[in-house]
């Protein structure tokens, strides 16, 4: 069962072949038994998701046919859930229960679909191995003894495993499409505004965006449909009609202009996943695509650019965090100073640390126009190279990480645990679509390859990515863990 | 040495939206502690802003009274630190991109005088909960109703020259915030909140001296006081060959005193930067034009109009135009009885004497303009004499009857006009007084006129003051200057 894609259990479920709540007691029964290994999951509603999916299978009978109603899914503990504990990786919110629930988890309660639970992640989704959790690290389950990825390594670890059909994640600066490929999923980061961030815990505020994590890129059309749309909670949310995306998944592809940004070729990428990745080029000419060189001049600023603009919007989000209303607490606090200075240095663990004081600093009097104001400009200019490049070409291609998953311990230095990012991070500066697909292994350790589109190109994207695994089967691949915990 | 005055005023004015400035929560005063904070007010996480248009149109609506540049964008910052009042550790404002930018408030001084105050520039932001100090046993009480109420802050040029003036100023800016209606300038409340900037300087000196910024002015009176303290003090302290600190003092109007708060050295580093949950305001001429078309006539122009068209004094103009009720009040008094100079007369005596006496505003004035118009009315065609007209006017703000005529006619208050009548009160008079007819006849005849007030009185109280005052003169004048 848990060998099948989201569409496929939908279909089930559709013919009555199987109910939601067979469906749902058996990834919580997945759960129970590989999560132990994997620790990809925060919290594990049980109770609540046998309930919503009892109430599901009554909805089918009574005649609800959307696509979505009764499969189960996880969320990444960053989505706020009305009732159910909304950590975000950290000590600090170990104790918070939100009052109210994320317009998307909003969305996907109305769909029909059921939370089994709430999956690991960085603290305040700043990390890009998973390592940096208060709850520990999740592990990879293609090899035990690597990274899933990060920040949304208990989503990507959760849906590889068959622990979950397909689950939602967040992409600051690559937490969607890193541990999708260092898992061997497909993840989809949407434009900037495409899809709602109210309810989801902020990290960086103009770059944060939710997304769809799960086997298939047929899947995140399905899952996208739900969660896309203005929301009138959300300002920065656009307010543009929502196509249906799984509508033109099927379009040739005969006459796809594929750019390559050379910069996305060069030092520091693993030659076996170059290998992977220019394979997975040449399937597209043979789908009838032609492919060319472009130049992303800018790319090697992206990463100074987003560790001065990503922190800074960090410190003043992470500010709200002083023991006062919610969250951590110390004991005994002398006085409003000690109140502060011990409830933030207890609940927040180093990497936060780390950037609280990279923005705390930059916005400083005296280095704002030094740091943030530069960054900003830095930012318009990568934007600028991504709008020159869809000028001549429609699609991006490149790998989504410069190295399968690393060992778990393995990077211990912080710059390096960022240059994980480089080939992502542009993306959540320049606000486009992107999306990671499996392209091949380098051992036993999956290769993802990054699509990137123009805003609002995710219909193109998850078109692209789909004809490739009708040319492929890479994302059919099941890691052995799976089988093992079957 | 001859010493300058410079002040410069920045006021927060709270604005009377509905609900707050990036919350569907209700901005209502008075209510139980934290009743009125939802989920944004309070700052938990993942929820977001949503800028409430109304405030924006309240901010347009007050550059537009100050003849002040409306930019086309205008952009929220967040200004970071740490209290605990202050649910998300910053406040959403507006550092470098405000809504309002610079213009100009007229200021009418005592000596009826009129002034320029320049503004520099007015911005949006949300303010503050508040924290509670007592009855906690040593712990502090947080209510969070307030955080979020919209709010304009309006800096000044440092252009006001005296108390006075700060104090001048700040009422012009009360007078066109209520007549915008966009306030209700209730500074107890703490509507209208004032900080001040005060400095000195020797006379003929062109830059400005140290100034200490003081906060918590929260009165017009205050204003006057804390500016009469803060100016003393700096001159003393440069007289005694020290020197003005930049700090930021504090008004205890208890002490009528200022004290430091904290200096320049130990100031925060806000670390303003745009707030990437908002987008920037982009005001389309259109939509200020239309606002602009919808603006009440204001103060200044009113008080132009009433000297211009209605012939009143700079003085009767000024009052009478210093709010908008009181000038509506005025100018329906006028309508009804037909004569402003009159109406300028009662509405400033009688009816603001008895306003003031009870502590009234005058939306809780039991006579309304009608009343009052139809009063005198009463008395400029004569129905009633002036005396009769002051218990007329009392009856009906003690609600003993519902027009002025309903008044005159239950009291028998007519004025007598009738000569027969008043010739038969007059004799009688002249007959019970015959000492005081033979002291008139033998005065000196430039004192017999004084000495007429006598009679005059007897008579009308022989009326009960009902006989028409001018008519009694002339006829006992002619009465009694028969008998000489």
């Amino acid at each position: 069962m848990h060998d099948k894609t989201l569409t496929q259990l939908a279909a089930a479920l559709q013919k009555s072949e199987l109910s939601s709540r067979e469906l749902t007691a058996h990834y919580l029964q997945r759960i129970e038994k590989a999560d132990a290994t994997l620790n990809s999951f925060i919290s594990v509603t049980t109770e609540q998701a046998l309930t919503q999916a009892d109430a599901a299978d009554q909805a089918r009978a009574r005649g609800k046919t959307n696509l979505l109603n009764g499969i189960p899914l996880a969320l990444k503990d960053i989505f706020c859930t009305q009732g159910i504990k909304t950590s975000c990786g950290s000590k600090m919110l170990d104790n918070f229960v939100a009052p109210y629930n994320a317009t998307v988890v909003e969305k996907l309660n109305e769909a029909g679909g059921i939370t089994l639970g709430k999956t690991n992640m960085d603290e305040f989704a700043m990390g890009s191995s998973n390592e940096n959790s208060h709850y520990g690290p999740v592990k990879n389950p293609w090899d035990l003894s690597a990274v899933p990825g990060g920040s949304s390594g208990g989503s990507a670890a959760a849906v590889a495993a068959g622990l979950t059909p397909a689950a939602f994640g967040t992409d600051t600066g690559g937490s969607i499409r890193q541990p999708a490929s260092f898992c061997g999923i497909t993840g989809l980061k949407p434009t900037y505004g495409r899809v709602s961030r109210y309810g989801i815990i902020a990290y960086a505020s103009s770059l944060d965006q939710a997304g769809p994590m799960a086997r298939t890129a047929e899947d995140c059309a399905h899952l996208l449909n739900v969660i896309a749309g203005h929301d009138a909670r959300d300002s920065t949310s656009v307010a543009r009609v929502v196509p249906d995306y799984a509508e033109a998944l099927n379009a040739p592809l005969s006459g796809l202009k594929i750019g390559l940004p050379v910069e996305y070729f060069g030092d520091g990428l693993d030659p076996d996943v170059e290998k992977a990745v220019r394979e997975a080029v040449k399937v597209y000419e043979s789908l009838g695509a032609s492919v060319r060189e472009v130049s992303l001049p800018h790319t090697h600023y992206a990463i100074p650019a987003y560790y001065v603009i990503a922190p800074a919007e960090a410190s003043s989000n992470l500010s709200r965090y002083d023991g006062v209303r919610f969250g951590h607490r110390c004991e005994n606090p002398e006085d409003l100073i000690d109140l502060y200075k011990r409830s933030r240095d207890e609940g927040f663990g180093n990497e936060v640390k780390r950037r609280i004081l990279i923005g705390t600093h930059t916005l400083s009097e005296g280095f704002f126009d030094a740091y943030y104001k530069k960054a900003q400009q830095v930012r318009r200019l990568i934007r600028q190279d991504f709008l020159n490049a869809f000028k001549d070409v429609d699609v991006l291609m490149g790998p989504a990480s410069p190295t399968t998953a690393f060992e778990l311990g393995a990077k211990k230095d912080p710059v390096s645990m960022y240059l994980q990012d480089i080939y992502t991070i542009a993306v959540n500066l320049a606000g486009i679509p992107g999306i990671s697909v499996p392209a091949g292994f380098v051992g036993n350790r999956p290769v993802g390859l990054q699509i990137l589109g123009t805003h609002f190109a995710e219909a193109q994207l998850l078109n692209v990515a789909h004809q490739f695994q009708q040319a492929t089967d890479w994302h059919q691949k099941r890691p052995a863990f799976a089988e093992e915990t079957a | 040495m001859q010493w300058e005055t410079v002040i410069g005023l920045e006021v927060h004015v709270q604005l009377a939206t509905k609900s707050k400035i990036f919350s569907g929560a209700s901005t209502a005063f008075g209510a139980e502690p934290n009743s009125q904070a939802c989920a944004v007010d309070l700052g938990m996480p993942g929820v977001l802003p949503v800028l409430n248009e109304q405030a924006v149109a309240m901010a347009v609506q007050f550059g537009l009274a100050v003849h002040a540049e409306i930019p086309e964008v205008s952009v929220f910052d967040r200004k970071n630190y740490f209290y605990p009042d202050l649910p998300k550790g910053y406040q959403t404002s507006q550092m470098y991109h405000p809504i309002v930018g610079p213009g100009e408030v007229e200021i009418t001084l005592d000596d009826d005088t009129v002034k320029h105050v320049r503004i520099h520039h007015a911005h949006l932001e949300e303010d503050a909960g508040k924290s509670l100090h007592e009855d906690y046993h040593g712990m502090t009480g947080i209510d969070l109703n307030r955080a979020g109420t919209p709010l304009l802050e309006i800096v000044s040029e440092p252009d006001m020259r005296s108390a006075k003036e700060a104090a001048a100023y700040l009422k012009a800016i009360h007078s066109i915030v209520t007549y915008l209606g966009i306030s209700d300038g209730n500074m107890a409340e703490g509507s209208m909140r004032c900080d001040v900037n005060v400095s000195v300087r020797p006379v003929g000196q062109a830059e400005y001296g140290t100034r200490a910024e003081i906060k918590n002015v929260n009165s017009f009176r205050f204003v006057e006081r804390a500016i009469a303290f803060e100016v003393e003090r700096q001159i003393e302290l440069i007289e005694d060959g020290s020197n003005v600190v930049q700090e930021t003092r504090l008004f205890d109007p208890e002490r009528d005193e200022t004290r430091s708060m904290r200096t320049k050295e130990e100031a925060n580093d806000y670390r303003y930067f745009p707030c990437p949950d908002l987008l920037p305001v982009v005001l389309d001429q259109a939509y200020v034009d239309h606002l602009r078309e919808a603006l009440p006539e204001l103060p200044a122009d009113k008080r132009e109009r009433f000297q211009s068209e209605l012939g009143l004094s700079a003085y009767d103009a000024n009052v009478l135009s210093a709010s908008r009720s009181m000038a509506e009040f005025f100018e329906e008094v006028k309508d009804v009885c037909g004569d402003a100079k009159q109406a300028a007369n009662w509405v400033q005596g009688e009816f603001s004497g008895a306003l003031n006496r009870e502590n009234l505003s005058i939306e809780q004035s039991p006579i309304n303009a009608r009343q009052l118009g139809e009063l005198i009315s009463r008395v400029m065609d004569e129905t009633i004499n002036g005396k009769a007209a002051k218990e007329v006017f009392q009856a009906l703000w003690n609600n003993q009857g519902k027009s002025a005529d309903e008044v005159i006619e239950a009291k028998g208050l007519k004025q007598v006009t009738d000569t027969g009548a008043i010739e038969a009160m007059i004799d009688e008079v002249i007959a019970d007084s015959p000492a005081q007819v033979a002291q008139y006849c033998d005065a000196e005849p430039e004192k017999r006129g004084k000495m007429i007030g006598y009679f005059v009185g007897q008579v009308m109280k022989a009326s009960r003051g009902t006989a028409n005052p001018q008519q009694v003169n002339k006829l006992l004048k002619e009465k009694l200057d028969a008998k000489l």
